[in-house]
């Protein structure tokens, strides 16, 4: 008898594929409803920027330490965003729904880690013309292809961490202080990884740009491992 | 399922000592004496660090626990998970090593913070092993908390060990990207640290000594921490008996 | 048009023998037995903190089976729980529903979890009475009978054969309560079956084919009302 359910089961991975896309879709929408990481999470990441600049007060120090600033403040974003991002499925139970529809966790865990990339991106963009305008940091072509790639490993290992111990998180009590106790010591080698990427791109205290590749390649390895760890174990983790 | 159906609790359950584990802890004790009085006392200082070298004899135990309190947690964590009928016992030996491993990583962090102010004059440096036990403790403080959160034991068990497998997945990556760090810095400034000491054979001694007892320690804390655990739940359990009871009484009378 | 789009394949739909759920280590449900078949609507009654919710979450295989037996549409909850949940609507004190996103957008993202087509979202909405002005509103903006509604229109969507429905009545109007017991009805004709929990006892002869009191978490049969 059993048989005959998992055969009606959508438990393959076009099924997964499927319901990533849904999902990812689903979150972009509401967030251009809602529009919370346009009005509220990118302010608060550009405040970030204008703070450190109050706390460290001198342009040279500034300009050497700009990576290091963009990603410290993407970081304190992201939980934020991962926090909102769970928020929205728990305010009226629709993360309970999505478990009681039978729906693939792993197709859950993929949608919500692709929106959650595609937002960071967009803030870490932001945050590196910040950079720019603020810390005078400057790229060449060659640095942005860097900044670009970099980019894009970081912000998918970023969100598979997120996405997996948000939902870890999700709906229990003590979140919000739990999450950042979780989540910051796991994206170290993220942020080691893309600020001494991006201090190649930015060409800073004079490091080539040829320096930063292993780092890029240091990022990728992480997003590859997370986002499997991810799918795999964001199941046993909405069960009950 | 794993749920014991009769969860009567026997006088000899109620204590956690077997003649396994009072025979470990007197050789504990006894082999704690002995490091101390060797430690302390009778092996030699060392040419360059002078007394402060003892220190070590703490240090190097409690930091080789805590990895292995690491992996044992690790290991548990998989063989929950893995075995299919999912026994508590594994879940229990997994909490019960990180709380044990985070002690350790506690002593070997302090210990070594104070040996690296004595000798080198600071009490920090990021090299990759200092940097990445600190991390594998804060990892471990949280894994606690998430222990903590409540709800039925398969569920706190599911849950902490999926985060102890990511911790394996995490700490690897992150000692390699510190390490990666240091190398490019060129600021490899305490190189060496904590293996520029000349040892003799008593010193080699000692410290072997030191490990095989902590070791001990160890597996006596955590065997009776694990029973410790193992009681709480059938209190649980025989709760839950007594609680079945209560409520089916209840509805009689209505 | 029928709201099930597939033939049913057995006739008992809920068979609970001695089940105990816990919350914590509260035996919520302290050894329930209950039989239900297809397209029967069975109305739980009882008391708060009669173990009525707790029913129904076992039923929709979202809660461990502690002791006891409990088959859901064939499947074995203490074993299989996980494989009964896409055949099953569960609705609760939440609705499910995503505030920023419109009715259609919703029902239409609840049932493009099982592949509906655009016109079965559509009749879904029709159902409901929710192809009008309403479609288009975000759900934040709808009244609680609304809200409701749009999620009913989700399980329709959906497909789901067994409805398990918490306190539904809640926050409507002596219009919307009549209302949701036609759809209710008009579910169960087409092969769903259904099972609602409530407080409202003069809603038993409108509504219920059957019912069934919860007590201290176990249950007793009340008789057809």
């Amino acid at each position: 008898m059993s048989n005959s359910l998992t055969r009606s089961l959508p438990k393959n991975s076009s099924a997964v594929i499927a319901t990533a896309r849904l999902i990812a879709a689903k979150d972009l929408r509401v967030e251009r409803r809602s529009r919370v990481l346009l009005n509220q999470v990118l302010p608060f990441a550009l405040i970030v920027m204008v703070m450190f600049a109050f706390a460290l007060d001198s342009d040279a120090v500034l300009e050497r330490v700009a990576p290091g600033l963009v990603w410290l403040a993407t970081l304190f974003s992201v939980l934020v965003m991962v926090s909102r991002s769970f928020a929205v499925e728990t305010a009226d139970g629709a993360l309970d729904q999505l478990r009681s529809a039978g729906v693939p966790a792993a197709g859950i865990f993929i949608g919500k880690m692709l929106a959650l990339m595609v937002q960071l991106m967009v803030l870490v963009a932001l945050l590196v013309g910040a950079a720019v305008v603020l810390y005078r940091a400057s790229f060449s072509w060659e640095g942005g292809v860097l900044l670009v790639t970099t980019a894009i490993a970081a912000t998918c290992g970023l969100a598979a961490v997120g996405t997996l111990y948000g939902g870890l998180a999700a709906g229990a009590k003590g979140r919000e202080t739990l999450l950042p106790l979780l989540l910051l010591p796991v994206v170290a080698p993220v942020l080691i990884g893309a600020t001494r990427a991006t201090e190649s791109a930015f060409g800073t205290n004079g490091i080539a740009i040829s320096e930063g590749w292993p780092w890029f390649g240091l990022l990728t390895v992480f997003a590859v491992l997370f986002s499997v760890a991810g799918a795999v174990a964001f199941g046993p983790l909405l069960d009950d | 399922m794993s749920t014991p159906t009769s969860t009567k609790v026997s006088p000899r359950d109620r204590v956690t000592g077997t003649p396994f584990t009072r025979g470990l802890g007197i050789l504990v004790l006894a082999g704690m004496v002995l490091l101390i009085v060797l430690g302390l006392f009778v092996s030699p200082a060392d040419v360059n660090q002078g007394e402060s070298v003892r220190i070590m004899y703490a240090h190097v135990p409690g930091a080789w626990l805590a990895y292995l309190a690491f992996i044992v947690t690790a290991i548990s964590s998989a063989a929950y998970l893995w075995n299919r009928t999912r026994s508590l016992t594994w879940d229990r030996i997994a909490g019960a090593s990180a709380e044990v491993g985070v002690l350790f990583m506690g002593i070997s962090l302090i210990t070594g913070s104070l040996w690296g102010r004595i000798t080198w004059g600071t009490y920090w440096t990021w090299d990759a092993r200092l940097t990445t036990t600190a991390f594998l403790f804060v990892t471990y403080i949280g894994y606690l908390a998430v222990r903590g959160l409540g709800g039925t034991h398969q569920q706190r068990a599911r849950r902490s060990a999926v985060l102890a497998l990511l911790a394996v997945l995490e700490i690897p990556l992150v000692h390699f990207s510190v390490e990666l760090w240091n190398t490019l810095h060129q600021e490899a400034s305490v190189a060496g640290r904590g293996t520029d000491v000349e040892m003799d054979g008593l010193m080699l001694f000692t410290l072997f000594l030191g490990v095989v007892v902590f070791t001990l320690m160890y597996a006596w804390l955590v065997l009776h921490r694990q029973r410790s655990l193992a009681l709480d739940d059938m209190l649980d359990d025989s709760g839950l008996d007594t609680a079945l009871t209560a409520r089916r009484a209840e509805g009689m009378s209505r | 048009m029928s709201l099930i789009a597939h033939e049913p394949s057995t006739d008992v739909v809920i068979d609970l023998i001695d089940a105990v759920a816990v919350l914590g280590s509260f035996p919520a449900l302290a050894g329930a037995t209950l039989l239900v078949r297809r397209g029967e609507i069975v109305l739980l009654q009882g008391p708060n903190g009669a173990g009525k919710t707790t029913l129904l979450r076992l039923c929709a295989g979202l809660i461990p089976l502690e002791r006891g037996q409990g088959h859901v549409l064939g499947v074995d909850l203490k074993n299989d729980r996980e494989l009964v949940r896409h055949r099953v609507g569960v609705i609760g004190h939440n609705n499910g529903l995503y505030a920023d996103l419109t009715v259609t957008e919703n029902v239409r993202f609840w049932g493009r979890t099982v592949g509906a087509t655009q016109g079965e979202v559509d009749a879904a909405l029709q159902r409901m009475g929710l192809n009008g002005r309403l479609a288009d509103l975000p759900v934040s903006r709808l009244s609680a009978g609304q809200k409701r509604r749009t999620a009913l229109a989700g399980l329709v969507a959906r497909r789901a054969e067994l409805w398990l429905l918490d306190e539904p009545h809640a926050g409507l109007d002596a219009a919307g309560r009549d209302e949701l017991d036609q759809v209710l009805k008009l579910a169960a004709a087409s092969g769903a079956t259904v099972m609602v929990a409530s407080h409202e006892l003069e809603r038993a002869g409108q509504l219920a084919t059957r019912q069934v009191e919860v007590v201290a978490g176990q249950v007793r049969e009340v008789g057809a009302p």
